[in-house]
C-alpha cells in the first residue's frame, strides 16, 4: 500500500510540473526527486519481501511503454491489472505527468520519457536492495526472482543465459522460479541450477511418466525470528506455449492440489508465513487464493503487470512487480501468532538518472557484456516514431515484424506471437542490434513460410483470443493476441471462443478472407519442432537495413467490439 | 460392434496405470451409440454428482496423451463398494474411452490413465455402485494449438 506520506512527497515534487508539456528538463525533474525519496517506506514487521520479476534478460536501463490497452473480462473486468492511462491513475490516485504516472501509464509518454528517462538497470536496482538490506537488516530480507530472466537480449542469447545468472547471483536472492528458462532446454536449466547458491524451487512441474515432482517445491526461511516458507510455481502452460520438445520429460500445469499439499505441508513444519513465488499471471493468481487456502502472499510474475500495491483477495494479498527490470517490489510483514496482521507494499520505480549504480554490479554488467558491446551497439536503423510492443491486440513493432515477414518472405499474410517482452525506442532513437534482440532473442527463432486456409486463420485466431480472453483465467495462458500482417479483423473479447473472430479481410485485395482459400503465411516462434526458415533477428536485420529509416507505424485493421 | 467387450478391463487391487486405447481402427460411433453405452451402464438410474472425482488437466498439454484419473469415495466393503467405472471423452469419435471395473476385494476404487483427445470437449467419469446408483463427475478439458503465450 502506498503510504499517505510517500504519496505527498511525490505530489509535492511534482507540484511544479502541473500543466506538464515537456517544457521541463530533465536535470530539473532529476532533482526534484532522489533516491531517498524512492526508498522511503513506513516498515512494518519483521519481514521484508523484495521481488524481482520478468526481467527479460535487461541488464541495462531501458524504455518500456505501458499498454493502452489491458483488456479484462468477465470478474476480472476493469479492475487491476486491467486498467491503463488515466483509469488506472485515477484508481491509484496518481496525479497525471508525475514520475508514478509515466511509470506505470503511457500517457504523454514521449514527453514523459524524455523527461524522466529510462527505468531499470540491474546496477540501479542492486543499489535499492543493498539500501534496503542495511536499513532493514539482513535477517529480515528475502529477495525473490520470479522468473523470465534468462531470456531476451543479445547477450543471454549468445551466452546461453550466463550473462544473467552472473549477474543475478550478485544480488544473492534467496530463491527463484521460471518459465522461459525452460526453451534453454531442460539439460542447460538443470546445469545452470548446479551452478546457483540458491534454489529453483516448482512446485508444480512433475515427470511425464509418473507425476513425480522434478524441482524442490518449498523451502523454509528463518527471517526476523519468523519462519517464511516460499513455495514456487512455474508457469504453468510453458508446454503448451513454448516448444514441449526443448524439455519433453516435464508436465506442468496449475495443479492446485499439489499446491495445496505443499502449502500444507510448509504449515506442518512450522512456517508462519507461506509466500508463493508465482509465474501464473495476475489473473490466475487472483483466482488461486479462492481455490487454495494458507497462502498469506502472492509475488506474482508472468503477465507483466505493475500494480503500485498489493491487493487483497480474502486474507491472501498479491503482488505484481512489473517486468523489465522497471520495478522492484517490497512488501512488509508484521505475524504475530503465525498470523500477517499487519503490511505495507509498494512497487518502487527503478528510475535509473536518479538511482546511483551499484559499482559493483556495474562493472559486472560492463564484464558479461564486453565480447558482445561493439555488436550490440551496431546501428542498423532509426525509428522515426516510437516502438513498442505491449498492447492487447498490436504494438508498432510487431507491426514492423509483421511487415517485415511478409516482404522479406514474399507472403500474402503473417503472424508474430503475442509475446509481452521487448523494450521501447522513441522518435528518432537508433534502432541497435541490441534493441532488434529485445524484441526477438530466443531459441526457437526460425521463420516459417506455409499455406494456410482461411479456416485454418480463424482457428489459430479463435484459439489464442481464448487464451487472452477465457472468463475463466485459469483458462489463460498470459500472452497477448498473437499479431497479424496483410489481414485485419473484428474482435469481440466478451464472446465465447468461435464467435470473438468475424470480418477477416486480406488487406492488400480488400477481399474477404475465405474458409476454403488458401493464403501463403509467413510466422516465426513455432512451438513445433524442426521448422524450418531463416531466424527471424537475422529476417528483421536484413529488412530494418534495408529500410534504414523506420516511418512512425499506424495499425487501423483490427476493430475492437464491446469493450 | 461390441464396444463393452474391447473397452473393459478388470482392476486388481489398488490403482493401476495404463496406455491409451487406441481406436483408430474402429469407425466413429454415432452419438445415439454412445448413449446407448451410457445407458447400458448406468441401468436407468439418474446419475447424481458426489462419490467420483475425476482428476484432468485444465488444458492439454499433447492431445495425443491426456493423463486423467479418478477416486471414488467408498469404503470397498462386501456391503458397499464400487462395481465399475466409465470414462467417456464426449468429444471423441470414439467416446467410451473405457470401463474400469472393481469389487470390495480392489481394497479402493482409483485409476489412471492417458487418453487421446481429438478437441476441446467434456470428460465424463459414471461411478456404478454394487446397490445400482450412480454418481457422475464431469471436467472440460481445452486442447490448444499454443505457442503465443508469453
Amino acid at each position: 500500500m502506498f503510504t499517505r506520506r510517500d504519496f505527498l512527497q511525490w505530489a509535492a515534487v511534482t507540484a511544479s510540473i502541473t500543466g506538464f508539456s515537456g517544457s521541463l528538463t530533465k536535470v530539473a525533474a532529476q532533482q526534484k526527486l532522489t533516491q531517498d525519496d524512492l526508498l522511503k517506506f513506513d516498515s512494518k514487521g519483521q519481514v521484508t519481501l523484495l521481488h524481482v520479476t520478468d526481467i527479460h534478460g535487461q541488464l541495462k536501463p531501458l524504455y518500456f511503454r505501458p499498454p493502452s490497452e489491458n483488456y479484462g473480462v468477465g470478474a476480472f473486468e476493469g479492475i487491476p491489472p486491467h486498467l491503463v492511462a488515466e483509469d488506472f491513475l485515477k484508481h491509484f490516485n496518481i496525479d497525471n505527468g508525475t514520475p508514478l504516472a509515466y511509470a506505470h501509464t503511457m500517457v504523454d509518454y514521449v514527453n514523459m520519457a524524455k523527461t524522466y528517462g529510462r527505468l531499470g538497470g540491474l546496477d540501479r536496482t542492486a543499489t535499492l536492495i543493498k539500501a534496503i538490506r542495511g536499513d532493514r537488516g539482513d535477517d529480515k530480507v528475502l529477495l525473490l526472482d520470479g522468473g523470465d530472466t534468462w531470456q531476451g537480449s543479445y547477450t543471454s542469447l549468445k551466452t546461453n543465459g550466463q550473462d544473467m545468472v552472473d549477474c543475478m547471483a550478485m544480488l544473492k536472492p534467496d530463491a527463484m522460479v521460471g518459465h522461459w528458462e525452460f526453451t534453454f532446454g531442460a539439460e542447460r536449466v538443470l546445469e545452470i541450477i548446479d551452478q546457483m547458491d540458491y534454489p529453483f524451487l516448482a512446485g508444480n512441474i512433475v515427470d511425464n511418466d509418473f507425476e513425480e515432482p522434478v524441482f524442490e517445491s518449498t523451502k523454509i526461511f528463518e527471517k526476523g525470528g519468523v519462519k517464511v516458507a516460499v513455495i514456487g510455481q512455474a508457469m504453468p502452460y510453458t508446454p503448451i506455449a513454448n516448444p514441449r520438445w526443448m524439455f519433453p520429460e516435464w508436465s506442468f500445469g496449475i495443479r492446485p492440489e499439489v499446491l495445496q499439499e505443499n502449502v500444507d505441508k510448509a504449515r506442518a513444519a512450522g512456517a508462519e508465513v507461506v509466500v508463493l513465488l508465482s509465474h501464473n499471471g495476475f489473473d490466475v493468481d487472483q483466482k488461486l487464493p479462492t481455490v487454495v487456502s494458507g497462502i498469506d502472499v502472492i509475488l506474482t510474475g508472468h503477465t507483466h503487470d505493475a500494480v503500485p500495491e498489493a491487493i487483497r483477495i480474502g486474507t491472501t494479498l498479491v503482488l505484481s512487480s512489473g517486468s523489465h527490470g522497471k520495478f522492484l517490489g517490497r512488501i512488509d510483514l508484521e505475524i504475530k501468532g503465525g498470523k500477517v496482521v499487519d503490511y505495507n507494499s509498494t512497487l518502487i520505480p527503478v528510475f535509473s538518472d536518479i538511482i546511483e549504480a551499484d559499482t559493483e554490479m556495474a562493472a559486472k554488467i560492463d564484464d558479461v557484456r564486453a565480447p558482445y558491446e561493439a555488436e550490440c551497439q551496431r546501428v542498423i536503423g532509426k525509428s522515426e516514431g516510437l516502438l513498442y510492443r505491449r498492447g492487447n491486440f498490436n504494438g508498432t513493432w510487431d507491426d514492423l515484424i509483421c511487415q517485415g515477414l511478409i516482404e522479406e518472405r514474399d507472403a500474402e499474410i503473417s503472424l508474430s506471437p503475442g509475446f509481452r517482452w521487448g523494450t521501447t525506442l522513441l522518435p528518432g532513437q537508433d534502432i541497435t542490434i541490441d534493441d532488434l534482440y529485445t524484441q526477438t532473442s530466443m531459441n526457437y527463432p526460425s521463420v516459417y513460410r506455409l499455406e494456410m486456409t482461411g479456416e485454418t486463420l480463424n482457428n489459430i485466431l479463435e484459439d489464442v483470443c481464448d487464451n487472452l480472453f477465457n472468463k475463466d483465467p485459469f483458462l489463460q495462458q498470459g500472452g497477448d493476441m498473437v499479431r497479424v500482417g496483410g489481414m485485419g479483423y473484428t474482435v469481440r473479447p466478451k464472446e465465447e471462443i468461435g464467435s470473438r473472430i468475424s470480418d477477416m479481410v486480406h488487406l492488400k485485395t480488400g477481399e474477404p478472407i475465405e474458409a476454403s482459400k488458401s493464403y501463403v503465411v509467413a510466422g516465426w516462434a513455432s512451438v513445433n519442432e524442426g521448422t524450418q526458415g531463416p531466424a527471424i533477428y537475422d529476417l528483421m536485420e536484413t529488412y530494418i537495413t534495408r529500410l534504414k529509416s523506420i516511418p512512425q507505424l499506424e495499425n487501423n485493421t483490427i476493430k475492437v467490439v464491446g469493450m | 460392434m461390441n464396444v463393452t467387450r474391447r473397452q473393459t478391463f478388470v482392476i486388481g487391487a489398488g490403482a493401476v496405470a495404463f496406455a491409451t486405447l487406441g481406436a483408430s481402427i474402429t469407425p466413429a460411433l454415432s452419438a445415439s451409440d454412445t448413449e446407448k453405452i451410457i445407458a447400458d451402464f448406468i441401468g436407468g438410474k439418474e446419475p447424481v454428482s458426489g462419490k467420483v472425482k475425476l482428476k484432468t488437466p485444465e488444458i492439454a498439454e499433447n492431445g495425443n496423451t491426456v493423463p486423467i484419473s479418478f477416486t471414488v469415495d467408498s469404503p470397498m466393503t462386501e456391503d458397499n463398494y464400487v462395481a465399475s467405472v466409465l470414462v467417456v471423452a464426449a468429444g471423441n469419435p470414439f467416446p467410451p474411452v473405457a470401463t474400469f471395473n472393481f469389487s470390495a476385494m480392489s481394497g479402493k476404487a482409483e485409476a489412471s490413465t492417458r487418453i487421446r483427445l481429438a478437441t476441446t470437449q467434456d470428460i465424463l467419469a459414471y461411478a456404478k455402485m454394487n446397490d445400482g446408483s450412480v454418481f457422475l463427475d464431469k471436467k472440460n478439458v481445452k486442447v490448444t494449438i499454443g505457442g503465443c503465450g508469453g
